[in-house]
């Protein structure tokens, strides 16, 4: 069993630790063996409707989008050959979270439960929309950043100026929480909305590793290698986009591990970009499955949100990795 | 199939930086390409492999993508290596075109890769990180990742710069043999000596246009290293082929 195995399958075991450990934790404070049986067996009861309906989507949604970000993080860093990237700098998230915002200022949210998670679909979709137009043929990674970055920008100030306007401020509390991001009363809807989403992103992204191999060598070289770039160049801001853009919309803005996850996880892959994709996915699940679980064992009773944890967690990661770059000089 | 450009012309924005040239390189043969900096080898290199928009024909563009990457390997100048990844993985990625993955080498392609570091002298590195090399070290594991791709043609940028005497020896030694072999290889070159020594045929080039093309010893000629290149030259013809030495600044006459 090569390293590499080896690493996927401990990442997997980890992943899979986890899940069940998310099940086991929330505030009905029910035995885990229950709790188990209530899932698997169901007992007709409030306990296996909790664990069905409650805890199972939420655990559902830790392990896709942590899939999903840590696999959009490893995409991009790869792309743009550069380990500070991560998959927010294509301005997706941004414009998710601008959709949302608009869905619950306008009280759609009120009218429709559901008007949030495809507001927040049809932001992330005029961004992509507007990427590939600007950096999709033509135009190398420097147009695909700065076009990615002035979409940011441009959501930003946006949501920012419903906030500034709001007259209700119950609404502004709405969406400063959201912002935050939080797999807290997710349901199984969530989960359907989300899943095709991150499935569809990732069947474009995970056969792409060949090519950000290559990548490593420049892109004039991988050209030659037979890479077709501006393909490549579609396919993964395309796939990076779609995963992205369900993540968001089902659970706020997380930040930190799509930057972190595929940072921590480079050395134990040898550095190929390649590897570190699939890679990434499954160590985005942990991160992400584990800061859920922390953020109900912290505070129980008082809603951490996920995304602070993951934001106070992952700071002190992103400062080793300042600090060992300064080192190489 | 062979390497035949007709009338390239490539422009840069409304300037052309490479005017209608064409050129035909037979299997057997090292071509070195030369000329001052900016004569436009790079872009003509560049075009020719269809990695920029040109005017007129060139075999190579012409191809598919992927079946270009088996006919021909394209070292470029700039050493870039983006991640810090071993030796070995590195010259892997020379077989991905042969439908290798650089994570599961079949015992052909370990063979290939085994074979290019060893003729890029890399192999005692091979288990090494190749971002932590020196430029010289990091330039023949590029050399060996070339290698690796084992195409009837190679085409090299300045592939010598910056290496010790002896591995500059040794890379147009191993050009020499590839030719041997049946490959033709087109290196641009700086190194007029080298270039002499080890080329079949030099082109030479000058803002853009082939201004010279044929034996070293009739394209090193006083009169075109003083008109093209501005310097002097030492020349002496040997039972070897040709000895130069530049000198000095050519005298403005």
């Amino acid at each position: 069993m090569t390293a590499y195995v080896r690493l996927l399958f401990g990442l997997g075991l980890l992943s899979l630790l986890l899940f069940v450990i998310s099940l086991l934790v929330g505030p009905a404070g029910v035995s885990p063996h229950l709790s188990l049986s209530a899932l698997i067996f169901g007992d007709a009861g409030p306990l296996s409707l909790v664990m069905r309906e409650i805890r199972l989507p939420r655990a559902i949604l830790g392990v896709l989008i942590g899939a999903a970000l840590g696999l959009g993080g490893a995409a991009m860093q790869g792309y743009l050959r550069n380990p500070m990237a991560e998959p927010g700098i294509l301005g997706v998230s941004g414009a998710a979270a601008l959709g949302a915002v608009l869905a619950i200022q306008t009280g759609l949210t009120a009218a429709f439960a559901l008007a949030l998670p495809f507001a927040a679909l049809a932001g992330a979709g005029v961004a992509v929309t507007l990427l590939l137009l600007l950096a999709g043929r033509r135009g190398g990674t420097l147009t695909l950043i700065l076009a990615g970055i002035a979409i940011s920008a441009l959501a930003g100030a946006l949501t920012s100026l419903v906030l500034n306007l709001s007259p209700n401020p119950f609404a502004a509390n709405e969406i400063i929480f959201w912002m935050m991001g939080s797999l807290a009363d997710r349901s199984f809807l969530h989960v359907a909305l989300a899943l095709p989403f991150v499935a569809l992103g990732a069947c474009l992204i995970l056969p792409l590793g060949r090519g950000l191999d290559s990548l490593t060598l420049g892109e004039d070289a991988a050209e030659a290698l037979g890479v077709r770039m501006v393909r490549l160049r579609v396919l993964l801001v395309a796939g990076v986009a779609a995963m992205i853009g369900g993540a968001t919309a089902v659970a706020g803005a997380i930040g930190f591990v799509g930057l972190v996850v595929p940072h921590l996880l480079r050395r134990a892959v040898g550095a190929q970009p390649g590897r570190l994709l699939f890679a990434s996915a499954l160590g985005g699940a942990c991160m992400v499955l584990a800061a859920d679980i922390a953020v109900r064992l912290i505070l129980p009773d008082r809603d951490l949100k996920l995304g602070v944890m993951t934001a106070i967690v992952g700071t002190p990661f992103f400062l080793h990795l300042i600090y060992r770059s300064r080192g190489q000089g | 199939m062979a390497f035949v450009c007709r009338d390239v012309t490539v422009n840069r924005g409304s300037t052309p930086v490479v005017k209608s040239v064409s050129l035909t390189i037979a299997p057997g043969e090292v071509v070195g390409l030369i000329g001052p900096n900016g004569a436009g080898k790079t872009t003509l290199m560049r075009a020719a492999l269809g990695l920029l928009p040109f005017f007129g024909s060139c075999s190579l563009a012409e191809m598919p993508v992927s079946s270009r990457a088996r006919y021909a390997t394209w070292l470029p100048q700039d050493r870039e290596i983006a991640w810090p990844i071993p030796v070995e993985a590195l010259v892997a990625l020379g077989r991905t075109p042969h439908g290798a993955s650089i994570s599961r080498l079949s015992s052909q392609d370990a063979e290939a890769v085994r074979q290019a570091l060893e003729k890029a002298d890399m192999w005692a590195f091979r288990n090494r990180i190749a971002t932590q090399l020196s430029g010289g070290e990091k330039a023949r594991v590029l050399l060996a990742r070339a290698l690796a791709q084992e195409t009837p043609m190679l085409l090299a940028d300045e592939p010598i710069a910056g290496l010790d005497p002896a591995h500059q020896i040794a890379t147009m030694q191993v050009f020499k043999t590839l030719a041997s072999d049946g490959r033709s290889v087109l290196v641009a070159l700086h190194d007029l000596g080298l270039a002499a020594r080890f080329c079949s045929r030099l082109v030479l080039m000058q803002a853009g246009r082939i201004v010279a093309d044929g034996r070293p010893v009739d394209v090193l000629t006083a009169h075109n290293l003083a008109e093209v290149f501005g310097i002097d030259a030492y020349r002496v013809e040997t039972a070897d082929g040709l000895l130069l030495q530049p000198l000095g600044l050519a005298t403005k006459t």
